[in-house]
C-alpha cells in the first residue's frame, strides 16, 4: 500500500466542499483512505494518527492526503486536482479583470453598502471574529458555525446588546428573516407568528407546523445552543422577544428552548408576560405548568406549540396540549404489537434533528421507556460505545461523535441509513423511529437510500419470522425544494408508518413498547 | 435586528456556498464572499483585528491622515548636498543613509555593501573598497535608513553627506523630503557596483552637474510636481517602473529654466544629454515627491494607514502613520518576473529598496492600469494590469482624484493602503520592482512584480491594536 499527498499553498476551501471533493476521491477504485482537508493543526494531527504521513504546511494549504494502490493513488490526486481546480476556475477572477472575488466582509459592504445581515457558517476558529467584524460594521448576525469560545459569544452579544443589533447563535441552525430562509429552514408561509428557537430543529418543528396548519410566521429567530446558558444570560432570547414584541406584524410569539437555569428563565418569562402579545413557551422537558402564567401558555412538545399558537390566535384558545393516539391508531399499533416476534422489545431511534431524539426520549420516558442515548435526557443512559445500541437506543446522528469529518445527516444521509439497517437487523428491535428533514440547506434526495435499507430489512426480517415497525416522522412543507408529499408516499409504499409530528411519532413508538410489555408480561 | 424587519434584507454569505445559493433561491439578495482565513490563519490576531474593524478612533485618525495625505501639494524646490538637507549628515558625521528599514553591515545584500563602501571611498574616508570595507564592518561609519532622515533612495539607496540630493517640500504642511539622483543604467551604484568608473561619474553628478541643476531647479517656473505626475500617468507612467514621459516633462521645465541662466554651455549640454539618455532620471523625484505626501500623513495615533513600505535586500519593512518609528519587518517576497538574457532566479538579491514609496502613495503597481507599455515587461497583460489597480483599491482608504488613471474611467490612483484592509482580505500590496544582482556592481538583471509579505501586517495591527488602549473611545461609542 502507498500513502501520497500533494499540497495547495493559499488555497482555501469551505468543509462543505472540501468533503464533496474527498467523497469523490475516495471513490476512485483502489483508495483505501482519503481526505481533503484545511492544513490546519489538527487536521495534520489527525492525519499523522490515521497514517496519512506527515507534512511540512501552513494551515492556509489545502492537503490532499491518499492511501491505497500506487496507482490508485496517483489517480486519486489527479481526481483531486481537476475537482479542486474547476472550482477554483467557477470563482477565479475575470479575464477582463472588471471584477475582483471579495473576500472579507469589509470588502463585500464596500461594494454594497446596504448589506445588513451577515451569515456566517466558517470554522468555529474563526467565526467570531467575522461576526464582531459584521457588528461593528452594523449588521445583524447569525453564526451557524459552533466551537466559538463561550467568552467571544459573550463579547459579541455584549457589543451587538449595545447597538441594539442581534447575534442569532454560535451554533444557530435555522432562522427565517423576512421571509428568507437561513442556514438549514424550511419554506414558510409569512404570517402573523413570531418565533424565537433555541434548538434549530425545534424551530423548524414549530415552523413547519404553524405553516401545515394553515397560519404564517412573520420571523423565526434563532438564539444557538448555548445562549440560556447562565455564563451568556439568554441576551439573545430577550432581544429576540422583545423585537417581536414591537414588531407589527407579530401578533403571538413562541419561545422555543430546552430548560434554562432558573434565573434565565425567571428573565424570559418576566418578559414574556410584559409582553401585550400572548406567548407560547415550550421548554423541552420541562413541566409545562411551571411555565404557564398570566399571557403565558405553557407547552409540553414541540407540536403542540404550534397548536397552542395557532389556537391563540383563532379564537383566543391555546389548544389542549395533549399527544392522543386515535382509536382505529391505537388498534392498529397493538395489532403491529401482536405481530411481532418474542424478543422484538425495544425501540431504536436514529435521528438527523438533536432536537427530535431529545424529544423522542422525553416522550418514552414519560412512558416508562427509559434507555440509552449519545445524546441523553435525564433519566436516560449515555451510550459507551455509540456503535452499539443497547436496550431502548434513540441516537442523535447529527452529534459530533458522529459528524467528525463527514457532512451532517441532513446533508448527506448515508450514515443514518446505514444505522437503520443495522437496528432493523437486530432481533430485539421492535420500533425504528427516525426523521426526515426537508427545507433549505437539507439534501434534495433525503431518502431513496432510506427506502432501499427499509425494503430489504423488511424482507430480512420476514424471512427470520420477524416483523419491524418502522415509525417516520417528515419535518417539511409543501413548498420545501424537496416534494413532501412524494417522500410521505414513497415511505408510506416502503410500509413506514408516518406520523404528523415528531411528538406523535414517539407516541405511536411507546404505545408500541408498551403493547410489546404487555405481551411479555 | 427589529429594524432589519422594516428593511429589505441584504445578506452577506460568509462560509458554506449553498447558504448562498438558498438564499438567492427563495428570492433573497445574497453577495457570497470568497473567504479565506484573515490574519493568515492567526485565529488570535483575525479576532483582535475584528476588534479594529470600523473602531471610531481608528476611523476618525484615517480621516485625518487620508486627508493631510490628498492635500499634500509636493514641489520641486531645490538639489543640495546631503549634508545641507539632513542634520544627521551634517559637520563631521561619518553617516551614510541605505534603503528599507535598520540592519546591520553584516547581514546586509551584496549590493548595499558595496554601494555603501563606494560611498565612504566617494566621500574620502577610505582610499580603496577594501579599507572602506574593513571600515563599514568596523563600525566607523554609522548606517542608518534613508527613512528616519526623510530621505527615501532606489535599490541600495545610498545617500552620503557630499551627494546632492532633490529637495521636495508639501508646501500644504511645509514638510520636506529627499532624494538622490538617478546614476542611469548599467554599472551604478545603487546596483551596489563601486569601480572607478561609477565613483568618477558621482563625482561629476556632485560637481559640474550639481551646479547646473540647482540652478535650473532654482530657477523652475513651475515647482508643483503633482499636476506633472497626474499628466505622466494619462501618458503610459506608472512612476516607478516607467518614468519616460515624466523625465521628458521635467526635461521641458529644465530646458526653459536653463535657458534663461548664463551658465557654461559644455556643463549645460552635458547635464542635458546625461538627462536625456536616462528614462528613469524622474523616478527619484517621484519618490521624493511620494515620500513627501505620504510624510504628510504620517503621526497620526490611532490611524492605520501605511505611511511606508521599504525593502533592504533583506526584509521588507512598513510603518502605519499611528504607530509613530515603529518598522514591522519580513523577509521579502519572492520577485515574479521577466530576467535579461543569462539571468535567473538564483542571481537575484531579495527584493531591494525604497522605491516602494511610489506604491505606497498611490503609484507603480498600484497606477499599474496606467501603464500597459510595461505590463509585458511584469508578466503580464493590460487587463492584468486594470485587475491590479482595481485590486488596490479593495485595501485602500481611498481613491486619489489627483492622480486618474484612464482605463478605469479616469478613477483616481488606489492611495492610502488600510492595514486592517490587507490582514481581513489577504489582498497584498503589488510592488513593481526592479531585480538586482545579489552580487555587487553587477547591476540590474530583470524587473517584475512582487507583493508586501502579510507578516509586516500582521504584526503592524497587532501593535495598532496595543496603541490604541491610550486612546480615548469618543463618547457615546462602545468597544
Amino acid at each position: 500500500m502507498t500513502v501520497n499527498f500533494r499540497a495547495y499553498p493559499n488555497l482555501y476551501k469551505d468543509s462543505v466542499s472540501l468533503m464533496t471533493v474527498s467523497a469523490q476521491v475516495m471513490a476512485v477504485p483502489g483508495i483505501e483512505a482519503a481526505s481533503v482537508v484545511m492544513a490546519s493543526a489538527t487536521n495534520v494531527e489527525n492525519l499523522a494518527a490515521a497514517g496519512l504521513g506527515t507534512f511540512d504546511v501552513k494551515p492556509n494549504d489545502l492537503l490532499v492526503a491518499v492511501s491505497g494502490t500506487e496507482e490508485a493513488c496517483d489517480a486519486a490526486l489527479a481526481k483531486a486536482d481537476e475537482l479542486l481546480k474547476a472550482s477554483a476556475r467557477d470563482g477565479g477572477s475575470s479575464e477582463t479583470g472588471a471584477t475582483q472575488p471579495v473576500t472579507s466582509l469589509q470588502m463585500a459592504v464596500a461594494k454594497d453598502p446596504a448589506a445588513n445581515f451577515a451569515l456566517i457558517s466558517v470554522p468555529g476558529d474563526y467565526a467570531a471574529a467575522e461576526a464582531m467584524k459584521a457588528l461593528h460594521l452594523g449588521m445583524d448576525v447569525m453564526v451557524f458555525s459552533d466551537n466559538v469560545p463561550v467568552a467571544s459569544e459573550l463579547a459579541l452579544k455584549h457589543y451587538a446588546d449595545a447597538q441594539g443589533l442581534m447575534v442569532m447563535g454560535p451554533d444557530c441552525g435555522t432562522a427565517i428573516v423576512n421571509g428568507i430562509p437561513l442556514g438549514f429552514a424550511n419554506v414558510v408561509r409569512r404570517g402573523p407568528i413570531g418565533v424565537v428557537g433555541a434548538s434549530g430543529t425545534g424551530t423548524q418543528e414549530v415552523t413547519v407546523r404553524i405553516h401545515q396548519l394553515g397560519s404564517g410566521v412573520s420571523q423565526a429567530l434563532g438564539t444557538g445552543g448555548h445562549d440560556l446558558s447562565e455564563a451568556i444570560g439568554g441576551i439573545s432570547m430577550l432581544h429576540g422577544l422583545k423585537a417581536l414584541d414591537e414588531d407589527p406584524m407579530t401578533e403571538v410569539i413562541v419561545l422555543i428552548s430546552k430548560p434554562p437555569a432558573a434565573e434565565i428563565a425567571a428573565k424570559v418569562l418576566g418578559l414574556a408576560e410584559a409582553s401585550a402579545k400572548p406567548v407560547v413557551a415550550i421548554f423541552l422537558g420541562a413541566d409545562p405548568a411551571t411555565i404557564t402564567r398570566n399571557g403565558v401558555h405553557g407547552a409540553a412538545y414541540l407540536a403542540q406549540a404550534a397548536d397552542m399558537a395557532v389556537g391563540l390566535l383563532k379564537g383566543g384558545k391555546s389548544g389542549t396540549g395533549t399527544i392522543t393516539i386515535k382509536p382505529e391508531q391505537r388498534r392498529k399499533l397493538e395489532d403491529i404489537a401482536r405481530g411481532m416476534a418474542a424478543g422484538q422489545t425495544f425501540v431504536r431511534g436514529v435521528f438527523c434533528g438533536g432536537t427530535f431524539c431529545f424529544e423522542a426520549q422525553l416522550i418514552h420516558a414519560a412512558a416508562g421507556h427509559t434507555g440509552h442515548s449519545n445524546a441523553p435526557t435525564e433519566g436516560n443512559g449515555k451510550l459507551a460505545d455509540i456503535r452499539k445500541s443497547i436496550g431502548n437506543t434513540i441516537l442523535d446522528m447529527g452529534d459530533d461523535e458522529f459528524t467528525q469529518g463527514r457532512p451532517h445527516p441532513m446533508i448527506d444521509p448515508s450514515l443514518r441509513d446505514a444505522r437503520v439497517r443495522d437496528e432493523a437487523a437486530d432481533p430485539s428491535t421492535a420500533v425504528v423511529l427516525f426523521d426526515v428533514v426537508l427545507g433549505y440547506g437539507a439534501t434534495l434526495d433525503p431518502i431513496s437510500g432510506l427506502i432501499g435499507v427499509i425494503g430489504n430489512a423488511a424482507s430480512k426480517a420476514k424471512a427470520q419470522g420477524r416483523k419491524v415497525a418502522f415509525i417516520g416522522h417528515v419535518c417539511g412543507t409543501d413548498q420545501d425544494p424537496q416534494n413532501r408529499a412524494a417522500i410521505i408516499q414513497s415511505l408510506q409504499s416502503a410500509g413506514v408508518m408516518v406520523a404528523s409530528s415528531n411528538a406523535e411519532a414517539a407516541v405511536w413508538s411507546a404505545a408500541i413498547l408498551s403493547a410489546r410489555q404487555g405481551a411479555a408480561a | 435586528m427589529k429594524s432589519l424587519f422594516e428593511r429589505d434584507m441584504s445578506v452577506i454569505n460568509v462560509g458554506l456556498q449553498s447558504f448562498a445559493d438558498n438564499v438567492a433561491a427563495a428570492g433573497g439578495t445574497v453577495t457570497n464572499l470568497a473567504w479565506v482565513p484573515p490574519a493568515g490563519a492567526d485565529a488570535a490576531l483575525g479576532w483582535t483585528l475584528a476588534g479594529l474593524v470600523g473602531d471610531p478612533r481608528i476611523e476618525a485618525a484615517n480621516r485625518i491622515a487620508y486627508d493631510r495625505y490628498l492635500a499634500a501639494q509636493p514641489r520641486l524646490i531645490d538639489l543640495i548636498l546631503a549634508r545641507e538637507a539632513m542634520p544627521g549628515l551634517s559637520g563631521d558625521n561619518r553617516r551614510i543613509l541605505h534603503s528599507g528599514p535598520p540592519i546591520a553591515w553584516a547581514d546586509m545584500c551584496g549590493p548595499q555593501q558595496g554601494a555603501i563602501a563606494g560611498a565612504i571611498v566617494y566621500e574620502g574616508w577610505a582610499d580603496t573598497i577594501p579599507a572602506a570595507e574593513a571600515m563599514a564592518a568596523a563600525g566607523e561609519v554609522t548606517l542608518e535608513p534613508c527613512h528616519h532622515h526623510g530621505a527615501v533612495g532606489p535599490m541600495a539607496g545610498i545617500i552620503s553627506p557630499s551627494m546632492p540630493v532633490w529637495v521636495v517640500e508639501n508646501a500644504e504642511a511645509g514638510n520636506r523630503a529627499f532624494c538622490n539622483l538617478n546614476e542611469g543604467l548599467g554599472k551604478v551604484l545603487r546596483f551596489g557596483a563601486n569601480s572607478p568608473e561609477v565613483l568618477d561619474r558621482l563625482t561629476w553628478l556632485g560637481t559640474e552637474f550639481f551646479g547646473v541643476m540647482q540652478a535650473a531647479v532654482r530657477g523652475l517656473e513651475d515647482k508643483n510636481l503633482k499636476p506633472m505626475m497626474a499628466q505622466a500617468l494619462h501618458m503610459g507612467d506608472e512612476l516607478h517602473n516607467r518614468n519616460a514621459a515624466a523625465s521628458a516633462l521635467l526635461f521641458k521645465r529644465l530646458v526653459l529654466s536653463l535657458g534663461k541662466l548664463d551658465l557654461d554651455s559644455d556643463a549645460v549640454n552635458r547635464a542635458l544629454t546625461f538627462i536625456a539618455g536616462n528614462d528613469h532620471f524622474f523616478l527619484n523625484i517621484s519618490m521624493a515627491a511620494s515620500k513627501s505626501m505620504s510624510d504628510a500623513a504620517h503621526g497620526v495615533p490611532g490611524s492605520s494607514m501605511v505611511t511606508v513600505m521599504a525593502r533592504n535586500g533583506v526584509n521588507f519593512g512598513i510603518r502605519l502613520s499611528g504607530t509613530g518609528e515603529q518598522w514591522f519587518q519580513a523577509p521579502a517576497n519572492p520577485v515574479d518576473g521577466l530576467y535579461f538574457p543569462g539571468y535567473s532566479v538564483a542571481d537575484a538579491a531579495a527584493d531591494l529598496g525604497d522605491s516602494a514609496i511610489t506604491e505606497t502613495n498611490g503609484l507603480g503597481g498600484f497606477a499599474m492600469a496606467a501603464s500597459p507599455a510595461i505590463v509585458q515587461f511584469v508578466g503580464g497583460t493590460p487587463a492584468d494590469a486594470t485587475a491590479n489597480s482595481r485590486r488596490m483599491l479593495t485595501i485602500t482608504l481611498g481613491a486619489n482624484p489627483a492622480f486618474t488613471l484612464p482605463p478605469l474611467n479616469f478613477g483616481g490612483t488606489p492611495a492610502g493602503v488600510d492595514a486592517r484592509l490587507v490582514v481581513d482580505s489577504g489582498v497584498l500590496p503589488i510592488i513593481n520592482t526592479g531585480i538586482a544582482h545579489r552580487k555587487a556592481g553587477v547591476g540590474q538583471i530583470g524587473a517584475g512584480i512582487t507583493t508586501a509579505p502579510m507578516e509586516c501586517f500582521n504584526d503592524a495591527i497587532a501593535a495598532l491594536a496595543v496603541s490604541l488602549d491610550a486612546i480615548p473611545m469618543p463618547e457615546g461609542a462602545t468597544t
